[in-house]
């Protein structure tokens, strides 16, 4: 099975390697980092490497974009993996807007943003449990 | 009038809770915004009823939004399957909202009431979205609607226990990532057919035969959906976003969320990837299945030792994931058949019986075991409502439980392993166990001092008493339920394909290779 690792084979498949090391490299901050903020850097990065794994698979070597010309024998793009990828960026903004606003009042209720020390905080609501009744 | 609607009843079911949405953010007066998504959740109720009405004898609905005919435009299509689903959800969706209304007031500010109706009603479209649709990416998107109003949901559990948050944030980390996950097994699909909708898609893949890429696909959608469903490894979100979620929400979020994922999957196994290749059925066999058999007593016994009666609910809720999907991995027509019915049953029981919890947390403030002493002689009510779910949850005879139980039984000795039947039996005796303990707690205790706080708003009690009846309904009578599971397993499985390939066989074939 080595013998598909060739040079042509690691030249051609460049966007797919990338893609790979993108997101290994996003999911590895999200499980790997302790700050909820550098999570969600993460989380962008893997989901970013999706977009590019979507992109690269809607071009065609010297394709132009999808613009109706004269010219019945354009070769273009196919627009509607860009067109797709356009609507999951809109789903990853807001994810990622959802994830900064529920840090930000983790900041306020728990006073940090680090995982291990919310980790106690709560560990010690679950020993007292009459404290963690919070509002009232 | 009707004669105009009728043909976009399709479409209406998801355009009118989302339309409702931004309206009920208008107004800042709760109770407009509670009639405002009442009337929104009612309605798509009632257009989910015709929809199955119209598809039970096994026909199918296409609607083709903005008159782009598939597989170009995207297609909403209707079969027994999803019609049956979409009954459910917004069943539950429905039946949540009167339990909602005062359930809240304790739970956060009256400031925000009208917020959290938005973010429930988005939350019924994104549901409802994913159910009707005929597009694997729109599926996506409906997704992520769902998802994202669920983590701002759970996050509205803050005022009673900041825990609320790091939980909907846990939630949003794996949600996404699962979400992703399933995005990259579409763009692989769409890489090897040039298509989104999931008949074409069937087509093709068929057409194309077996490849690398679309088993890679097939994984990375199997494990994204697993995410989403909480299968057992993938649950670790579930137990704390169930925890601190208000109660309204936990309910409606057992009953439903977890359920849509369980059928997006169904619909992908059966209606795309249809087990055309021993891949798939390899798969089921020997990675899924083992993991449902593990989910039904890891998270049974987890159940037990759970101080918190929502955690312990959670943990059970997991284990009953299992169940259904051990009955869809045993691949054969009555085990699918189980698979959906106990989908069903097991939505009406856990909505029951997290809205008792709910009850209990409006009256006492908590849900954890210690501060339940004796309320079985307080809230008298309640409780009784609480054992009967608790009884369907076992699978005692004449609850739903039961019903599911004996299906997945009758499954596993058609599939010939009286083994599987034999566990099935095993780990409901541990929801034995766990159910025990809370009528140990709630009976045979004293109640504290001062602890006597009466029942709970009479309006909170009747909708978990309708969730309660219906799961002893559909365990006396369970002809309604086997016909519409029987005709959705038909639609997601046709009988013709079983009998060229019936179960066995197939995972035969494939070890053989």
């Amino acid at each position: 099975m080595w013998d598909i690792f060739d040079s042509d084979f690691i030249v051609g498949h460049y966007n797919y390697w990338m893609t790979i090391v993108l997101m290994m490299i996003g999911l590895y901050v999200v499980v790997s980092r302790g700050n909820l903020v550098k999570k969600i850097v993460g989380l962008n990065l893997f989901q970013t490497s999706v977009f590019m794994l979507y992109i690269s698979m809607g071009k065609i070597f010297g394709g132009t974009a999808p613009i109706l010309t004269d010219n019945p024998d354009e070769v273009y793009a196919n627009p509607l993996p860009h067109v797709l990828i356009l609507t999951a960026i809109v789903v990853g903004i807001a994810t990622t807007a959802l994830g900064l606003a529920l840090v930000i009042r983790i900041k306020e209720q728990f006073g940090t943003i680090e995982e291990d020390e919310i980790f106690d905080i709560e560990q010690d609501l679950a020993r007292h449990p009459v404290a963690s009744d919070g509002g009232r | 009038m009707f004669a105009v609607i009728e043909p976009h009843l399709s479409i209406l079911l998801v355009i009118i809770p989302l339309i409702a949405a931004p309206i009920c953010a208008f107004f800042s007066n709760r109770h407009f915004a509670w009639i405002i998504a009442f009337t929104a959740a009612i309605s798509s109720f009632v257009i989910s009823c015709l929809l199955l009405a119209s598809v039970i004898d096994g026909s199918v609905l296409s609607y083709h939004i903005g008159g782009w005919a598939p597989p170009w435009g995207i297609e909403y299509r209707i079969d027994a399957a999803n019609a049956f689903v979409l009954v459910i959800v917004s069943f539950l969706g429905a039946q949540v909202l009167p339990y909602a209304r005062r359930s809240i007031e304790k739970e956060f500010d009256e400031s925000a009431h009208s917020y959290f109706y938005v973010c429930y009603l988005l939350c019924l479209t994104g549901l409802l979205g994913v159910v009707v649709t005929g597009d694997a990416f729109n599926v996506f998107v409906f997704l992520e609607i769902s998802s994202l109003s669920t983590y701002a949901l759970v996050a509205f559990g803050a005022k009673r226990d900041k825990r609320a948050l790091t939980a909907a944030y846990n939630y949003l980390v794996m949600g996404t990532i699962g979400a992703t996950f399933f995005v990259i097994g579409l763009g692989l699909l769409y890489m090897v057919t040039g298509t989104l909708n999931m008949i074409d898609l069937a087509e093709r893949l068929e057409a194309f035969g077996d490849s690398r890429t679309t088993q890679v696909a097939f994984v990375f959608i199997l494990v994204g959906l697993g995410l989403k469903l909480a299968m057992f490894p993938l649950h670790l979100w579930l137990p704390n976003a169930y925890t601190y979620a208000p109660a309204a929400v936990t309910a409606f979020l057992a009953a439903t969320a977890t359920k849509v994922a369980v059928y997006v999957l169904l619909r992908f196994m059966f209606t795309i990837f249809g087990f055309k290749f021993s891949f798939e059925a390899l798969t089921l066999e020997y990675v899924v299945m083992p993991l449902a058999i593990l989910a039904m007593f890891a998270a049974s016994i987890a159940a037990v030792f759970q101080k918190d009666l929502k955690r312990l609910l959670a943990y059970s809720s997991i284990a009953q994931v299992g169940y259904i999907l051990l009955g869809v991995a045993l691949l054969n027509h009555t085990g699918l058949t189980a698979g959906i019915i106990h989908l069903f049953n097991h939505a009406i029981t856990k909505g029951a019986l997290f809205m008792a919890v709910g009850c209990f947390v409006f009256q006492i403030g908590s849900s954890r075991l210690d501060d339940l002493k004796g309320i079985g002689h307080t809230m008298p009510w309640t409780t009784a409502g609480f054992v009967v779910g608790g009884l369907s949850l076992i699978g005692v005879p004449l609850t739903a439980g039961f019903i599911s139980k004996w299906y997945l039984i009758q499954a596993s000795l058609e599939a010939g392993s009286i083994f599987i039947a034999g566990l099935i039996v095993l780990s409901s005796l541990i929801a034995v166990v766990y159910v025990w303990r809370v009528v140990e707690v709630a009976y045979l205790e004293p109640a504290p001092e001062g602890g006597a706080r009466g029942e709970a708003p009479i309006s909170m009690i009747i909708s978990t008493y309708v969730l309660v009846a219906a799961s002893l309904f559909f365990g006396i009578n369970s002809e309604l339920t086997s016909t519409a599971a029987s005709q959705a397993a038909n639609a997601l499985m046709p009988p013709m394909q079983m009998e060229l390939s019936p179960a066995p066989p197939v995972a035969n074939e494939g070890a053989v290779q």
